[in-house]
């Protein structure tokens, strides 16, 4: 668990909330902080096997499906060790790390998020050999019609 | 706080080498700590902000869970089975409260 | 269809960007069925019975994007059992003062309750009204239990209503509007359904009857049916009763919301479930 990006992340957010002194949405530079905490000196390169899959449009921000799938063979010599997920217009930007093993057998997870407004999902890949991949995509959050 | 068992599917069976699906669902309201009472006053952040799954005491796949994971968190991976053995998942909260389940699985 | 001269190619680039204008502004409910796990067919597009208005009855199921549809078709990921699991325990757990349960009348819910969901609201001779689930529940708790009413949404109600009518999974809902005085609130529920009120001065038919199928800014309006209450909402992640989603819908007409379970919600509750008739009882259904 990386608790010194979470720890500088959480520093870096509450110092300019209380400056602007109301909630404050996370920033292109959060998620790019906190790429380079996963990532370090590495490169981040695209493609990889990585699949990140978001719905165009969510119904609801409340609650929208989420899925990452890395081309891997998940051996021991070769494996993905991390997926981490950030959205970039949310009061923070952290949403999930997924964190694999070889005994996982394939690099894939899905869970539901939550969504502030309409914003990027950027997906970190990071692997066995060090190498860091990342994509990303953009879902549009609907504010609904009405009723209840 | 979680109110209701876990909800977990693993099958019963399988062969040796197969990677089979595995899919978990656990009530909890995973309260952001962005949310406001109605005097204006924050809710304190209360969410699951682990879970882990082992086979046979091994280490399988787990997450590092975020407010921004959805209430009722729904988690879904994939594990190689070698052999027979039971899976192990656990929840944690913010508070500490462990919540654990099990599943067993015959591999052939 | 071949396009020969640049006539057809014009009427034709013409006709479909105005099908994706069209289809935007009004798209019609998706075609598709829902099948549950792969097994349990569900009617959720049916021809209306007489004097229906509207021919063809769509579930809000088919009103909803493909994410959230595919939600409802799995029983292991639909968050809304979780809360109808939570319902099973209280059917089985002693409450009251006569040191019962639910399931010391009712022996299996499976059994006993099957079809309920599919035909309530019934005519209550007791109270001369019409009754629902929730108040069902609470009569026989404050009169075979000795336990206290549930107030409304809270306590045990949600999750055993959703627990009860999920008894009744995929039977078309189906009233017997010829007992007691069941027409005359099937009357009084359609004139509530047709009032316009509030601010906006909007009625039930102004968006269900009349706009089904368009978008209210980015919600796609459906024909308003309640066959798949209590319904797990992505909105507030969890069970929302019926009569939480009237007074929502009304409230934001910017109208006073009756209370609930009040006559004028009573009689709407009868004609709404009479305007589903033939729909499965889809509790707990997933909407947005």
């Amino acid at each position: 668990m990386n608790l010194n990006r979470r720890q500088f992340i959480t520093t870096a957010a509450g110092l300019a909330a209380a400056i602007c002194g109301q909630q404050a949405f996370a920033k292109a530079e959060d998620v790019e902080a906190a790429i380079k905490a996963i990532a370090g000196d590495a490169e981040v390169g695209t493609g990889g096997g990585l699949k990140l899959n978001t719905p165009e449009i969510a119904e609801n921000g409340n609650s929208v499906p989420v899925s990452v799938t890395v081309d891997s063979p998940m051996t021991e010599d070769s494996y993905v060790e991390s997926v981490a997920l950030f959205a970039d217009g949310n009061p923070r930007p952290e949403v999930v790390s997924f964190n694999f093993t070889p005994a996982s057998g394939e690099a894939f997870a899905a869970t539901r998020m939550r969504l502030a407004k309409t914003q990027n999902i950027v997906a970190v890949a990071k692997m066995s050999d060090g190498s860091i991949v990342s994509e990303t995509r953009n879902v549009k959050v609907t504010i609904g019609g009405c009723g209840g | 706080m979680a109110n209701a068992k876990p909800r977990i599917k693993v099958p019963k069976t399988a062969a040796a080498g197969d990677v089979i699906k595995i899919k978990s669902l656990v009530s909890h309201i995973m309260e952001s700590g962005q949310r406001k009472d109605k005097d204006g006053n924050v809710i304190p952040r209360m969410i699951i902000n682990q879970f882990e799954c082992t086979f046979n005491g091994e280490p399988v796949f787990s997450c590092d869970i975020d407010p921004a994971i959805a209430a009722n968190p729904f988690i879904e991976f994939r594990a190689r089975v070698q052999e027979s053995g039971t899976f192990a998942f656990k929840w944690v909260d913010d508070d500490g409260t462990v919540i654990e389940a099990a599943k067993s699985i015959e591999v052939s | 269809m071949t396009i020969t001269t640049k006539k057809q190619l014009g009427l034709c680039c013409v006709a479909a960007t105005a099908l994706l204008i069209g289809s935007h502004l009004n798209a019609a409910p998706v075609e598709e069925k829902l099948v549950i796990d792969e097994e349990l067919e569900m009617i959720t597009k049916v021809p209306s019975v007489e004097d229906h208005p509207i021919d063809t009855i769509y579930s809000g199921w088919h009103y909803r994007t493909p994410e959230t549809r595919a939600l409802e078709a799995d029983s292991f990921a639909n968050p809304g059992l979780l809360g109808v699991e939570q319902g099973e325990e209280i059917w089985n757990t002693v409450e009251g003062s006569e040191g019962k349960s639910c399931a010391s009348c009712h022996d299996d819910a499976a059994v006993s309750m099957k079809g309920v969901g599919a035909s309530f609201p019934k005519w209550d001779a007791d109270s001369g009204k019409p009754m629902n689930i929730e108040g069902r529940i609470n009569k026989c708790r404050v009169e075979n239990m000795g336990a206290e009413a549930y107030k409304f949404d809270k306590g045990g109600q949600k999750p055993l209503t959703a627990f009860i009518k999920h008894q009744s999974l995929g039977m078309p809902v189906s009233l017997d509007l010829s007992e007691g005085d069941m027409q005359a609130w099937w009357e009084k529920g359609k004139e509530t359904y047709y009032l316009r009120t509030g601010q906006l001065n909007l009625s039930c038919a102004s968006c269900h009857e009349k706009n089904h199928g368009k978008y209210i800014r980015a919600d796609h309006l459906s024909q308003g049916n309640v066959n798949g209450f209590p319904t797990y909402r992505l909105k507030q992640n969890k069970l929302i009763s019926l009569h939480n989603r009237f007074r929502g819908c009304i409230r934001d007409t910017r109208a006073e919301f009756p209370a609930a379970f009040s006559d004028v919600l009573m009689g709407l509750e009868v004609y709404t479930t009479w305007r589903g008739t033939g729909l499965s009882v889809e509790t707990p259904a997933v909407r947005q």
